[in-house]
């Protein structure tokens, strides 16, 4: 079409707009009601449901053994899982990191703590207790220094690493590499700052929350058992067996340890497999692993769906937004169909003097095309509104800090861009019945009725 | 020029057929003024559609200027309705929400000639109808007489061959209705085919042909020795 049709049709949809204002501001609200609903809910969906390091799914791999009571398997909730615990015990964890296949190696677990020595008073903050190819791994973008070295693991060296948060509120954002501070009354040198990240969800545990944000303080795995911690994170027993002691806990059938690989290919990947399949036949041959052999490699993907990260309430809602839209496309199809069968004589008047049904059909179609733009620049603008609104309705505070649903409702890129897809389907879906079908009116019907 | 061979056309409903054109021929030649009679129901407006191309007819042969339409697609047959064909309604069928000029660049629009183009045929279309100086005024803001000479001005800004006018001067009182009969012998004068359909046996007598149509067949031919001089009263010669 050439732009100057363009234009002229366009005026004449400016002018059609004119002649019935409260139709047309009708058929926009319909459309930009459907679409604000769809992104509030598409926004909240992909957040929870996108995997934040798909550029490593076929890298990363959380380790999984079923090493869980041999008459009951595994149960989330009441519901047993058939899958093996997401978590392993200390002594299944510490194997897989000294096997020497994966590229990189991350068991961790999750504990509370007290800052001091630096402000004026003591600072409580979640803590992560990892093993240094955590931050390689995942690529932590740091903002200072960078994370320990393995030699730095075990034995473990007094390193620490910090969120940008926590070092804005120790050091007032300054570089701290080089400083020292106290956690739980034991000193630590700031060896890394971390720069901004959420990984949304929080891939690396979901157990606490999918959609917490990552803790403020970082050290080695290994000062766990120095400092004789327990996790504060999820600990899931099965057995009856003593657990008073620190080396009790460390030799229990519980399982408290995340642990991660990197895995650059097939090959490494079948390597662990095998290892952890032999690893399996041993510990049962001396009373361990009862239940069938599941030794499990989960990719990011995999794993956040076997976690159930995005619930079924979700899918749910999704279908209902897209419901509703359909709805308020159903509508809006009915209201252009009236308005544009109200301009038939019209139409007819301009099919005499040589208007083509396909230059109708097109002139339908800008029209169309305009009322759902504006439809959707205006549905952008309320479910930026609505996800505001949800923000407030759901703001938490993690350690002072938003978490949880609270940052989930940003009005990302993504978001954006299927509004974008959205308006474009609206306008398909919408305008192309009511523009053909004005087309096809047989024009001398309506040019007597005049 | 404009011959049509035995065309009929059916109206169907589920019950019942009627013929609004039964084996219906005619050739019109270049510049003639044909006005077409009859009363109503026998069909008139139907062979003007049918003629205007808005129509599609069930049997028989149509041509312009040599060209089969039937076998056009709607793309061609609207491209030839707009360079050859213009209309004339008896409700003028202006667009009510378009100023004058607006209104006469519709047709020229859809032949998508430049812009110079398009304001120069304006101008000279709106002056031949005497409304040179009414561009921006709206259609309300005009008289019935004044109405149907931008719509007369708007059929033929295009330049086209042929003007079709379906009771062109039904909706005005004799005064206006005389402008307009006298506007129209100007332009076909000027050489422009002109077929009109119209109740009025006064005004058909002031075409140089006279068909009269009567359930859909023409049932009487009349041709006049010569048109009546714009401006006068004088009727036709019946040769």
């Amino acid at each position: 079409m050439q732009a100057a049709m363009l234009g002229y049709y366009s005026h004449l949809a400016l002018r059609s707009f004119r002649r019935n204002p409260g139709l047309t501001a009708l058929m926009v609200l319909a459309i930009a009601l459907g679409i604000a609903v769809c992104i509030m809910t598409l926004t909240v969906y992909h957040a929870m449901s996108g995997n934040p390091i798909w550029w490593k799914n076929e890298r990363l791999y959380v380790v999984t053994m079923d090493n869980w009571d041999p008459n009951n398997g595994f149960t989330r909730g009441n519901a047993e899982t058939h899958m093996p615990p997401p978590l392993m015990t200390y002594r299944d964890a510490t194997a897989v990191l000294h096997s020497g296949i994966p590229e990189r190696t991350a068991i961790m677990f999750e504990s509370g703590g007290v800052v001091s020595g630096v402000g004026p008073v003591p600072v409580r903050v979640e803590t992560r207790f990892t093993t240094g190819d955590f931050f390689p791994m995942f690529d932590v973008p740091f903002l200072y220094g960078a994370g320990w070295s393995r030699s730095a693991d075990d034995p473990p060296q007094p390193v620490v690493v910090l969120s940008r948060a926590m070092n804005d509120t120790l050091f007032a954002g300054a570089n701290s590499v080089g400083r020292t501070l106290r956690w739980n009354d034991h000193e630590f040198r700031v060896v890394g700052v971390l720069n901004d990240w959420f990984p949304r969800p929080r891939f690396y545990d979901v157990t606490e929350g999918a959609f917490s944000p990552p803790e403020d303080v970082y050290l080695p795995f290994a000062w766990g058992r120095a400092l004789d911690l327990r996790s504060a994170g999820n600990v899931d027993c099965w057995k009856a067996e003593p657990l008073d002691s620190s080396e009790q806990f460390f030799a229990s059938e519980c399982v408290w340890v995340h642990t991660w690989v990197e895995l650059p290919d097939r090959a490494s990947r079948e390597r662990l497999q095998v290892f952890l399949d032999n690893y399996w036949s041993e510990q049962r041959k001396g009373g361990r692993f009862a239940r069938p052999r599941d030794n499990r490699l989960s990719n990011v993907g995999q794993w956040l769906r076997d976690q159930q990260v995005v619930d079924n309430d979700n899918r749910v809602l999704v279908g209902l937004a897209f419901a509703f839209l359909a709805v308020c496309l159903i509508n809006t199809v009915g209201l252009l169909l009236a308005k544009f069968l109200s301009a038939a004589a019209i139409t007819g008047v301009r099919r005499a003097l040589g208007a083509s049904r396909r230059q109708v059909f097109m002139q339908h179609l800008v029209e169309v095309a305009l009322i759902a733009g504006t439809g959707a620049v205006l549905g952008l603008g309320l479910g930026a509104l609505g996800l505001n609104a949800v923000r407030h309705m759901y703001a938490t505070a993690h350690l002072g800090r938003p978490g949880g649903y609270q940052e989930l409702m940003h009005f990302d890129r993504t978001g954006v861009l299927w509004a974008i897809a959205l308006a474009v389907l609206a306008t398909l879906a919408a305008g192309l019945y009511p523009a053909w079908r004005v087309g096809r009116l047989p024009p001398a019907v309506y040019l007597k009725s005049q | 020029m404009l011959k049509m061979q035995d065309v009929s056309k059916v109206y169907r409903t589920d019950l019942i057929e009627t013929y609004a054109l039964r084996n219906f021929s005619l050739e019109v030649s270049a510049g003639e003024f044909v006005a077409v009679t009859g009363p109503s129901g026998s069909g008139k407006t139907t062979f003007l559609n049918v003629a205007g191309l808005l129509e599609s007819f069930e049997s028989g042969s149509y041509s312009i200027d040599g060209t089969d339409v039937r076998g056009l697609s709607d793309d061609q047959r609207s491209r030839l309705r707009n360079e050859r064909i213009g209309f004339i309604f008896q409700s003028f069928n202006l667009i009510p929400d378009l100023n004058i000029h607006d209104n006469v660049d519709v047709p020229l629009r859809y032949r998508r000639l430049s812009a110079r183009e398009r304001n120069e045929r304006i101008g000279s279309a709106l002056d031949l109808v005497g409304l040179s100086s009414r561009t921006r005024h709206m259609p309300s803001q005009l008289s019935g007489g004044q109405q149907q000479r931008v719509a007369i001005a708007r059929a033929i800004a295009g330049d086209p061959a042929f003007l079709l006018a379906d009771e062109p001067t039904g909706n005005l009182d004799s005064l206006m209705a005389r402008q307009v009969m006298e506007l129209l012998e100007q332009i076909n004068e000027l050489g422009t085919t002109i077929l009109l359909v119209t109740h009025d046996p006064e005004l058909a007598r002031r075409a140089q042909r006279n068909v009269h149509l009567v359930d859909g067949q023409i049932s009487d031919f009349r041709a006049y020795e010569a048109r009546p001089l714009a401006g006068t009263d004088a009727g036709a010669t019946l040769v």
